[in-house]
C-alpha cells in the first residue's frame, strides 16, 4: 500500500472515530436552562409556552400542507378547485393570531416588568468588561479584582491542523473556568452595575437569565436573586474582538453565612496585599525571582495580545521582542506605558501590584533575546507612578 | 388576471432581428444596457459571491468541527464571520433578487426594457469593484474587517484594524448600486406597465419588488450615513459613538438597525413574490387572496420601520422601549401568518405536481415558517435575554435567509431557466440538488437551535465541551450543503449548453406575460406593448 492510500485510510479512520466519540464529551443539553432564580424559571416557562404554541400552529399549518400534497396531487387525478378569495377567511386568520399574540404578550409583559425592577437590592457589585476579562468591585467593601480565563493555553492552542485526539486532554470546564469567580450570596437581591473599559461586552449567566451589555461610558443595571448555592457559568455574549470566545464568567453563589466569611477573608487579604505592597517597596528581588514572577504575570495579562513568544500579532498588537519600548527605550518610559496604557492597550496600574509590574517589565526587557540586563524593582514602579 | 397579446411572438421575432445590435465578446457585457443581459450578469455575480461566502463559511465550520483552535487564529476567525455575512447579504442574496427584477419585471409588465438602462449598466458594474475592495483587505497586513457584519462601534472604530476605510468605501459602493437598482425598479413599474395593467392587476412578484425597492431607497442612505460616521470616528477624530467625546456607542446600533431591520425584509419580500408565482403554477389554481397578499406585503414593509430595537433588548433600554418594540415585533407575525395561510390555501384542493421549482417553494414555505416561529420566540423580550447573541439567533436567521431567501432564488431560477436559456434543465440532476440541499441544510442549521438554547454564544472560534457533539454534525451538514450547490452549477451549465428545447410555456399552470414570448426570450421583448384586460 502506498503512502497516499495510507493517508486516506488514516484520515477516514480518524474521522469515523471522532464522529462517534461523543461519550468523551460532557452531557449534551437540548433545551433552555431552567436556571436557579424566580425570573429564570418564569423565562423558561415563557419559552416553553411559545414553543408549544408554535408547535401547535406548525402541526395545523404543515398538516394542511401535507394533506393537500398527498391527496390533492394531479397524479391522483385531483382536479383544481377554483376558489381564490374569501374575505371571511382572511379576517379569521388575521384575528386568531392576534388573540394568540395577546395571550403571549400578557405573561411576557409581567415577567419583563419584574426583570427590570432593580430597586431594593441588598448587595451591589460593579461589573466592568475589558478586552478580555471581567472586573468585579463590591460596593461598600474594599474588594475588587479581575477574573480571567484559567484554562491553560496549551489546551486550546493546538494549531497543528489535526482533528483527532485532542479532546481528551481538555479540562472538564474547558473555556468556562476562571482564576477568581464572582462570589454572591444566595437568597439576596444582588444588583449589578455593568459597564466597560473599551468595546461593548455582554455579561451573561444563563442560569440567572441575566444578559446585559457592558457599554463603554455608560452603566447598565441588572439584578438576580439566586435560590441555590453553587457554581454557575456563562460567557461574554457580545463580539468584543480577538478573544471574545475566551472571557468566561463564573459565579459562585454562597449561603449567607459562607458569604460573610468570604467577605471577611477578602477584606483581610486586601489589607495584607496593601502591607505586601509597602514591604515590596523596600525589598529588592533577585533577577531569577523577577523573571519567574514576570513570566507568570506576562502569560496571564500580556500574552493574549503580545503572544507568549513576544512576537505580537502585528500590526494590531506590536511585537515586544527587539522592540523600541522594551529594548532601546528607557526603563521609565516602559514602566509608564504599562502603568497608563496607550491607545488599545489598557492601563495596568490598577490591575497589577507594584511587584508584578516591576517583574513583568524586567521580564519583557530580558526575555526572548531582549538581553538588556535591566532589573526593575517595586520602588522604581512607585517612583514612575508618582511622576 | 387574463392576458392577451397582439400577434406577439411572430411580430416580435421579426422586430428583434432589426434591433439586435449586440456587441460581441466582453464588450457585449461591459456596455450592455439590455435588461436581460444585466439580469444575467447580476445572477452570475451573485452565484460567484454565494460560492465565495460559502467557502468562508466552510472554513468557519472546519474550525468549529471540534473544540480547540485547529485551523485559524481567533482574529482571522472574526474576519471570516464578518466577510461571510457581508458577502452573503450584499453580494449573494441582494444582487440575485436584482437579477430577477431585471430579467422578469419588464417581461411581466409588458415593458421593452428597464426605464433607465444606462444607469442599470452602471449599478451592476460598480458591484464587482465593491467586492474586490472588500475581499482585497484579506491580503493586507491588517487583514479584513473583523468586527462582525453588524460592525458595532467602538470595536469598528477605535479598536478596528487598518482596513476599516476599505470596508466603508466598499459598503458605500454597494449602497449606491442598490439605490440605483431600486430607483430603476420603481420608475419602471410606475411608468412602463402595459396598457390595462393597473396596480392591482400586477403579478404579486412585481408588487413585492416594488415595495422592496421603496424599502431600499428609504434605508440604504441610513447605512451610508452610519458607515460615514464610523469613518469619521475612526480617522477624523469625531465622537459620534464615543462616550468620552459626548457620543454614544448604542446610538450606532440604533442607526444601524434602523437600516438593518428593513434590510431583513428587503431580503425576504422578493422571496414571497417568487414563491407566490410558483405555487399557483404547480397547484394549477389561482393564488389565494391576491389583494390580502399585497396588503400583507405592504404592512410588513411598514412595520419593518418600527421594530429595529428588537435587535438591542440587552443594550439597556428603558422598560417602555422594550415593551413597545416587543409588541410591534409580535405584530409582524400577523401579516406574515396571512401570507403562509394564503400559500397553504392556494395548495388546498389544487391539482399539484412536484417539479423542482415547486419542491423548492414548498420547502421554502415550511422552513421559512420554522424561521418565523423562532422569530416569534425571539420577539418575546424576557426570553430574548436568553436567546440573544447565541446560536439560536444564528439558526433563526439562517432559516429565514438560506432556506427562505436562497431557496426561493433556486425555486425562481429553476422556474424561469427554460425561459432564459430556451432549454429544459436536467430534472433528475436538479432533484439531486434539491434533496441534497434539503437534508444537509437542516443538518446544518437545525441543531444550532439546540446549541443556542444550551448556551453557546455566536461568533466564538472555540467552545466548551458540552457543545461538541452538535457542532460536529453542524459542520458535516455545512460541508454537504456547500458541496451540494455545485450540483446547481452543473445543472445550469448543462441547461445553457443544450437539452430538450423548451416551449414558450413549459409549465402548464404558469400564468403571466413572460410565457407569451418564445423560449429563450428574444433579446428584445414587448417592443410593442401587449394589451392586458
Amino acid at each position: 500500500m502506498n503512502r497516499g492510500n495510507q493517508c486516506w485510510l488514516m484520515g477516514a479512520w480518524l474521522l469515523l472515530t471522532s464522529l462517534f466519540s461523543s461519550s468523551a464529551w460532557a452531557e449534551t443539553q437540548l433545551n433552555l436552562t431552567k436556571g436557579v432564580t424566580a425570573v429564570s424559571r418564569e423565562v423558561y416557562d415563557l419559552h416553553m409556552l411559545v414553543l408549544y404554541i408554535c408547535t401547535a400552529i406548525g402541526i395545523v399549518v404543515f398538516g394542511a400542507m401535507f394533506w393537500s400534497m398527498i391527496f390533492h396531487r394531479k397524479s391522483k387525478g385531483a382536479k383544481a378547485a377554483d376558489f381564490h378569495e374569501s374575505t371571511k377567511v382572511e379576517i379569521l386568520w388575521t384575528a386568531i393570531p392576534i388573540v394568540i399574540l395577546i395571550a403571549m404578550a400578557v405573561p411576557a409583559t409581567s415577567t419583563l416588568i419584574s426583570m427590570e425592577d432593580n430597586d431594593n437590592s441588598e448587595v451591589t457589585i460593579q461589573i466592568t468588561g475589558s478586552q478580555w476579562k471581567w472586573h468585579y468591585k463590591y460596593f461598600d467593601q474594599d474588594i475588587e479584582y479581575y477574573s480571567v480565563l484559567s484554562t491553560p493555553r496549551e489546551q486550546y492552542e493546538n494549531q497543528n491542523g489535526s482533528f483527532a485526539g485532542n479532546g481528551a486532554e481538555k479540562s472538564e470546564d474547558y473555556l468556562l473556568e476562571v482564576d477568581r469567580p464572582l462570589v454572591i450570596p444566595a437568597n439576596k437581591k444582588v444588583r449589578f452595575l455593568i459597564t466597560s473599559d473599551d468595546v461593548i461586552h455582554s455579561w451573561w449567566v444563563p442560569a440567572f437569565a441575566v444578559k446585559q451589555d457592558a457599554n463603554p461610558g455608560f452603566i447598565n443595571e441588572a439584578w438576580t436573586n439566586v435560590d441555590l448555592p453553587g457554581i454557575y457559568r456563562g460567557q461574554c455574549a457580545e463580539l468584543c474582538g480577538k478573544d471574545h470566545g475566551f472571557m468566561p464568567i463564573v459565579v459562585e453563589v454562597k449561603s449567607a453565612a459562607d458569604y460573610d466569611t468570604w467577605i471577611n477573608e477578602q477584606n483581610a487579604l486586601t489589607a495584607q496585599a496593601a502591607d505586601a505592597e509597602l514591604a515590596s517597596l523596600s525589598a529588592s528581588m533577585s533577577k531569577d525571582e523577577l523573571m519567574q514572577l514576570g513570566e507568570s504575570t506576562y502569560m496571564a495579562h500580556c500574552a493574549a495580545c503580545h503572544q507568549p513568544t513576544g512576537l505580537g500579532l502585528p500590526p494590531t498588537f506590536p511585537a515586544l521582542k527587539g522592540s523600541a519600548v522594551a529594548v532601546q527605550g528607557s526603563v521609565a518610559d516602559h514602566i509608564s506605558l504599562v502603568l497608563n496604557g496607550k491607545g488599545m492597550m489598557p492601563p495596568f496600574g490598577k490591575q497589577l501590584s507594584l511587584k508584578e509590574i516591576a517583574a513583568v517589565v524586567t521580564y519583557e526587557r530580558n526575555a526572548w533575546g531582549n538581553d538588556t540586563g535591566d532589573l526593575v524593582q517595586s520602588s522604581d514602579v512607585k517612583a514612575a507612578g508618582e511622576e | 388576471m387574463t392576458t392577451e397579446t397582439i400577434n406577439e411572438s411572430l411580430d416580435d421575432t421579426h422586430n428583434d432581428d432589426h434591433h439586435d445590435h449586440k456587441m460581441t465578446g466582453i464588450k457585449r457585457w461591459l456596455y450592455t444596457t439590455n435588461h436581460k443581459d444585466i439580469g444575467t450578469l447580476y445572477l452570475w455575480f451573485s452565484f460567484i459571491m454565494l460560492l465565495t461566502g460559502g467557502a468562508l463559511a466552510m472554513v468557519i465550520r472546519a474550525e468549529l468541527f471540534q473544540p480547540g483552535l485547529q485551523i485559524v487564529e481567533p482574529d482571522f476567525f472574526n474576519q471570516l464571520t464578518t466577510v461571510h455575512g457581508l458577502i452573503m447579504v450584499f453580494g449573494a442574496i441582494m444582487p440575485a433578487f436584482t437579477g430577477f427584477a431585471n430579467w422578469m419585471i419588464p417581461m411581466m409588465i409588458g415593458a421593452p426594457d428597464m426605464a433607465l438602462p444606462r444607469m442599470n449598466n452602471w449599478s451592476f458594474w460598480i458591484l464587482p469593484f465593491a467586492f474586490a475592495i472588500l475581499l482585497s483587505s484579506f491580503f493586507m497586513e491588517s487583514g479584513a474587517p473583523n468586527f462582525g457584519w453588524t460592525f458595532y462601534a467602538p470595536l469598528s472604530t477605535t479598536y478596528s484594524n487598518g482596513s476599516t476605510a476599505f470596508f466603508v468605501f466598499a459598503v458605500h459602493i454597494m449602497g449606491v448600486s442598490s439605490i440605483m437598482g431600486a430607483i430603476n425598479i420603481v420608475v419602471t413599474i410606475m411608468n412602463l406597465r402595459a396598457p390595462g395593467m393597473t396596480y392591482m392587476k400586477m403579478p404579486l412578484f412585481v408588487w413585492t419588488f416594488f415595495i422592496t425597492a421603496y424599502l431600499l431607497i428609504a434605508v440604504m442612505p441610513v447605512l451610508a450615513g452610519v458607515v460615514t460616521m464610523l469613518l469619521t470616528d475612526t480617522y477624523f477624530g469625531t465622537s459620534f459613538f464615543d462616550a468620552a467625546g459626548g457620543g454614544d456607542p448604542v446610538m450606532f446600533q440604533h442607526i444601524f438597525w434602523f437600516f438593518g431591520h428593513p434590510e431583513v425584509y428587503i431580503m425576504i419580500l422578493p422571496a414571497f413574490g417568487i414563491v407566490s408565482t410558483i405555487i399557483p403554477a404547480f397547484a394549477r389554481k389561482k393564488l389565494f387572496g391576491y389583494s390580502s397578499m399585497v396588503y400583507a406585503t405592504a404592512s410588513i414593509a411598514l412595520l419593518s420601520f418600527i421594530v429595529w430595537a428588537h435587535h438591542m433588548f440587552t443594550t439597556g433600554m428603558p422598560l417602555f422601549g422594550e415593551l413597545f418594540f416587543m409588541y410591534c415585533t409580535m405584530l409582524i407575525a400577523v401579516p406574515t401568518g396571512v401570507k403562509v395561510f394564503n400559500w397553504v390555501a392556494t395548495m388546498w384542493r389544487g391539482s399539484m405536481t412536484f417539479e423542482v421549482p415547486m419542491l423548492f417553494s414548498i420547502a421554502f414555505v415550511i422552513l421559512f415558517t420554522i424561521g418565523g416561529f423562532s422569530g416569534l420566540m425571539l420577539a418575546m423580550t424576557p426570553v430574548d435575554f436568553q436567546y440573544h447573541d447565541t446560536y439560536f439567533v444564528v439558526a433563526h436567521f439562517h432559516y429565514v435567509l438560506v432556506t427562505g431567501s436562497l431557496f426561493s432564488i433556486y425555486a425562481g431560477a429553476y422556474y424561469w431557466l427554460p425561459k432564459w436559456t430556451g432549454n429544459m434543465f436536467n430534472e433528475s440532476l436538479a432533484k439531486w440538488h434539491f434533496w441534497c440541499s434539503l437534508i444537509s441544510v437542516n443538518l446544518l442549521f437545525f441543531p444550532m437551535h439546540f446549541l443556542g438554547l444550551a448556551g453557546m454564544p455566536r461568533r466564538i472560534p472555540d467552545y466548551a465541551l458540552q457543545f461538541a457533539d452538535f457542532n460536529k454534525w453542524v459542520s458535516i451538514g455545512g460541508f454537504a450543503f456547500g458541496l451540494s450547490q455545485l450540483i446547481f452549477l452543473a445543472v445550469v451549465i448543462k441547461c445553457i449548453k443544450g437539452g430538450e428545447k423548451a416551449p414558450a410555456k413549459p409549465w402548464d399552470g404558469a400564468e403571466g406575460l413572460e410565457w407569451t414570448v418564445p423560449s429563450p426570450a428574444p433579446y428584445h421583448t414587448f417592443s410593442t406593448p401587449p394589451k392586458v384586460d
